[in-house]
């Protein structure tokens, strides 16, 4: 293992999986740029898994759609190693949206921070290593593409009809991985204001008293969907 | 009056005052110049043709043999009516076996036989006009000589009950007649349900093959073009924060959006041809992701398990996604809902919205590409939109 010189305050063991090689080798440069260690980059689930068990990374970049079946190899790695490994963070990619995935995604253990991207997402660069970084730290991040469905389908029925549009904007840029802050920058309401929305949203939805609030409402808001 | 062999059996007050005995009459009467005709036809060709053969041109005349029979069984279908009138003669095939047959029978068995059953029928005739007769001369039918006013009474009636035996002879005779020739001509029937079955074989491998086709040419733009563009996208995304504020970046970030909108078009396009979430997770996922992408709200009410054959699928999406299209552009609807369920081996879909109706189902090619689409699954499309709503689309396809 090559001694960085000068390691990065935040310096992520990365392992990349993606069966594509052009965009496995671009975002292997782009990880190495922000000064992240690409410890594998790796073509299918299978050597995923091997890497991951034998390099133990903080971070797993998968895409979802790898060979042989080019369906869902990505994500079931993704189980897995959230089943055997919990402590590391995952990064799923996707080309397009699939609201199962969203399901089985947060149907997995809880553990460490998850994240489901648009691969057209990768090329805002700075957008998606800020992604990254706040994966690797415990947080949840969903394409904001993949959020905007979900709420489409989710004004019908399930534990969000009692919400107000308002609070479900809230929600839905807390799903998206936003702090208050951000939150109440990007709606151009107080971070006050903001506070008594999510109050409210706490209030409304059945949550686990037990768990992280504000994570169980983004979960409970992903869940909601009829067909996940 | 379905046909006259059951009124043949039937009450006799009842068959003799159909018309059956007439039409029977009218066929076995119009058999003998027909086949007469048709024999004298054969004989001169047969003639020529194998007199002339030495020629070569004989050959020539005697190919002709075929498409006479061919004409001789288009007549005796058409003439088939005067027995099956509700039956409409089918049409002919190729030439057969069976059609020379016909004709064959018709110019050397049918005229003959028929003939004869006519000069039966004259002895009745005369014997029933007898008390006429009578009166200018003896009157001689078959041996039975008539020479006085009472004897012709008994004549008369004597020639009437021959008659009633005979109006059933004649519908008899034409009935096997017409049921033998409706027997070798139907065969080119069952040519024609067996040359359907093939079609709509053909068609339905044809339609696969397309679906097949429609799901490579999604794989190669997916892992060919569009991996490109995303690489594209990420080494731009990279040199912009290489590069410092001036008009190098501006270049940089517009070429960037540029292929940003190329990724987009090519995502719709392949949405168009076949969507990957369709190729990947079937028709249930591929729903959501329309549903999702719909401007008016859609509520699902998806009971699919598992997968369907990829050409039904991808019907029944397209089906879905020109429909909720439809919704939006036109129903001016608060909402819709799309349903689809399996039920009896077939895949039924609806897609209904709370809209102003009035939709025109001419309008438009998607619909009338759906339709075909759909057509060539042996499914059904129907739509109900009456002025004011609701709009209601309903597709039925069978799942073999």
């Amino acid at each position: 293992m090559p001694d960085p010189l000068t390691p990065p305050p935040k310096a992520l063991r990365i392992i990349v999986a993606e069966d594509a090689a052009l965009l496995r080798e671009g975002l292997v440069r782009i990880l190495e740029r922000a000064g992240h260690e690409v410890v594998a980059a790796v073509p299918d689930a299978q050597a995923l898994l091997t890497y991951t068990g034998n390099c133990r990374p903080d971070l797993v970049v998968t895409d979802i759609r790898m060979p042989p079946t080019h369906t869902d190899e990505g994500l079931r790695a993704a189980a897995t190693i959230r089943a055997t490994h919990p402590g590391i963070a995952i990064m799923l990619l996707s080309a397009y949206v699939a609201d199962a995935y969203v399901g089985e995604l947060l149907g997995s253990a809880p553990g460490g921070g998850i994240g489901y991207l648009l691969k057209d997402r990768v090329g805002h660069v700075r957008d998606f290593l800020d992604s990254v970084d706040r994966v690797a730290a415990g947080g949840t991040v969903v394409d904001g593409e993949v959020v905007r469905q979900l709420v489409g389908l989710r004004h019908a029925d399930g534990p969000l009809a009692g919400l107000t549009e308002r609070e479900r904007e809230v929600l839905a840029l807390m799903a998206e991985g936003h702090t208050n802050h951000a939150i109440a920058g990007k709606m151009f309401v107080s971070e006050a204001a903001v506070r008594k929305h999510i109050g409210n949203i706490f209030a409304k939805l059945p949550l686990d008293p037990h768990s992280d609030r504000r994570v169980s409402a983004v979960l409970t808001y992903l869940r909601g969907s009829p067909g996940a | 009056m379905s046909d006259a062999w059951t009124a043949v059996r039937g009450r006799p007050t009842r068959f003799l005052a159909s018309a059956w005995p007439w039409r029977s009459l009218a066929y076995v009467g119009s058999t003998v110049p027909v086949g007469v005709a048709w024999l004298i036809l054969l004989l001169v060709v047969l003639g020529v043709g194998v007199a002339t053969i030495v020629v070569v041109a004989g050959l020539f005349v005697l190919a002709g043999v075929p498409r006479l029979a061919r004409r001789a069984a288009s007549g005796e279908r058409r003439r088939l009516r005067l027995m099956f009138p509700e039956r409409p003669a089918n049409r002919p095939g190729r030439v057969s076996g069976p059609e020379i047959g016909v004709m064959v029978l018709l110019a050397t068995v049918f005229w003959p036989v028929d003939a004869i059953a006519l000069v039966m029928l004259s002895a009745p005739i005369v014997l029933l006009c007898a008390p006429v007769l009578v009166r200018h001369d003896v009157v001689d039918v078959a041996g039975w000589r008539v020479d006085h006013t009472g004897e012709a009474w008994a004549a008369a009636a004597a020639g009437l009950g021959a008659l009633v035996l005979l109006a059933y002879a004649v519908t008899a005779l034409a009935c096997a007649q017409a049921a033998l020739v409706r027997h070798l001509l139907e065969e080119s029937k069952a040519r024609l349900a067996e040359a359907v079955q093939q079609l709509r074989r053909s068609r339905s491998g044809l339609v696969d093959a397309f679906e097949t086709e429609r799901r490579r040419i999604e794989r190669d733009l997916h892992d060919g073009v569009q991996q490109r563009l995303v690489a594209l996208t990420m080494t731009l995304g990279s040199a912009e924060l290489d590069l410092a504020d001036g008009p190098g970046l501006d270049l940089v970030r517009e070429a960037h959006h540029q292929a940003e909108q190329a990724l987009a078009d090519l995502r719709t396009t392949i949405r168009g041809i076949h969507p990957q979430v369709l190729t990947d997770h079937g028709l249930a996922a591929a729903v959501h992701e329309i549903a999702g992408r719909s401007p008016v709200p859609v509520h699902l009410r998806l009971a699919l398990d598992g997968r369907l054959p990829s050409a039904v699928e991808a019907a029944a999406y397209f089906f879905v996604s020109e429909n909720l299209t439809n919704v939006v552009r036109h129903a001016q609807a608060r909402s819709a809902q799309v349903q689809a369920r399996i039920e009896d081996h077939a895949l039924i879909v609806s897609v209904v919205d709370d809209g102003i109706g009035g939709a025109d189902p001419q309008a438009g090619t998607g619909l009338a590409g759906l339709h075909a689409r759909i057509d060539a699954l042996d499914g059904e499309l129907d739509i109900s939109s009456p002025t004011g709503g609701p709009t209601q689309v309903r597709m039925t396809c069978p799942i073999r």
